[in-house]
């Protein structure tokens, strides 16, 4: 078993609030300056990043999730997290047909767009993608799960934007393949103010939306390679694969 | 006033838990974040929100509330009818949205 040092949680200047230092070439430089061995290129709503993420990273040993930060119709942030081509296309697919067509405003909630290795700017993303889907927690769930994707809530423990905030507390039948915890808390702290929960599948992540966040927070997974399946099974304990937070 | 008078006098939908129709209404309370209305809502008040996820009924349920309105033409979510029926609090709608509704209910309360 190897250790893989992960942050599954990495904004870019696509996202609104990603900074504009964001690029894709400077993220991986920085991957590369903390010793990360697994990211995921999460940004509100849009999976268009990730494949030029890998293509950078690849010949570094990096190994890039593709995914996305979804908001939910109740406006709860999760994680969608996949590992081939064809499984982000048609989860972008199923973004574009739930996303409101609400124009952005880049003056007021900031620029959405998709650049090269250059930096040069090849797409802007018209519509808002900080708004809501028109479907909910159980929905995208099945839809990620349909397309053999990891399926983590965002930072359960802040009180904006989470399952907790939105929807008061963990639904006990909501099939996850983990809970993401902010860096504002521990898994100690978290557990005991929700004692309800009966599992303990948890993930750190950086949430980076500025370069220096860029594994402020990672979990390691002691697994045989780097795919999901292998990170499935390390979240579960099971085939002597294991997760460190 | 009872739900089922409210279910008049506002033209709503009864979606599910008729069999709550006879809670009485002692208030209301407008809000779309569950952890909020957990930490808020009084029994016996009537939730507007435009929220139609399962949980919303065991937070219902919880705080002994009267019955549930989903605003704005929307609709429970499958297990939240379900659940609605077993905790015999009605689930009702509206194509009016939470302003509106929460005006008249208000009104109604205090004529």
């Amino acid at each position: 078993m190897k250790s893989f040092r992960a942050d599954l949680h990495i904004h870019t200047v696509l996202s609104p609030c990603g900074d504009l230092d964001m690029s894709p070439v400077q993220i991986v430089d920085l991957i590369r300056l903390q010793n990360i061995n697994i990211v995921a290129i999460t940004d509100h709503n849009a999976t268009h990043h990730g494949p030029l993420v890998r293509r950078l990273a690849e010949p570094y040993g990096i190994k890039v999730f593709f995914g996305a930060e979804v908001t939910s119709k109740e406006e709860a942030h999760l994680l969608c997290l996949f590992e081939e081509e064809e499984q982000r296309v048609a989860f972008q697919e199923f973004i574009d047909l739930n996303l409101p067509q609400i124009p952005n405003k880049p003056e007021k909630f900031g620029y959405q767009v998709v650049v090269n290795e250059a930096e040069d700017i090849l797409q802007e993303i018209e519509y808002l993608l900080i708004s809501a889907l028109a479907v909910g927690v159980n929905q995208i769930e099945h839809e990620v799960h349909r397309l053999g994707g990891l399926f983590i809530p965002a930072h359960v423990d802040k009180p904006r934007y989470s399952l907790t905030s939105q929807l008061g507390f963990i639904p006990s039948d909501l099939n996850f393949d983990a809970l993401e915890l902010s860096r504002n808390t521990s898994t100690e702290v978290f557990l005991a103010s929700n004692r309800y929960l009966k599992q303990q599948r948890f993930v750190r992540n950086s949430d980076a939306h500025y370069l220096s966040d860029i594994g402020k927070q990672t979990t390691s997974f002691n697994i045989e390679e780097p795919t999901l399946s292998e990170m499935k099974m390390a979240l579960w304990g099971v085939n002597g694969r294991s997760v460190e937070l | 006033m009872t739900v089922s008078e409210l279910v008049k006098k506002a033209e709503l939908t009864v979606f599910a838990g008729s069999n709550g129709l006879n809670n009485e209404i002692v208030g209301g309370y407008t809000s779309d974040l569950l952890s909020d209305v957990m930490g808020n809502a009084d029994a016996g008040c009537v939730w507007i929100t435009l929220q139609s996820h399962k949980n919303v009924m065991a937070i219902a349920s919880l705080k002994e509330l009267a019955a549930v309105i989903i605003v704005n033409s929307g609709s429970p979510e499958a297990d939240m009818s379900e659940q609605a029926e077993k905790e015999g609090i009605p689930v009702l709608g509206t194509t009016l949205g939470a302003f509106e509704i929460s005006g008249i209910l208000y009104n109604s309360l205090n004529a």
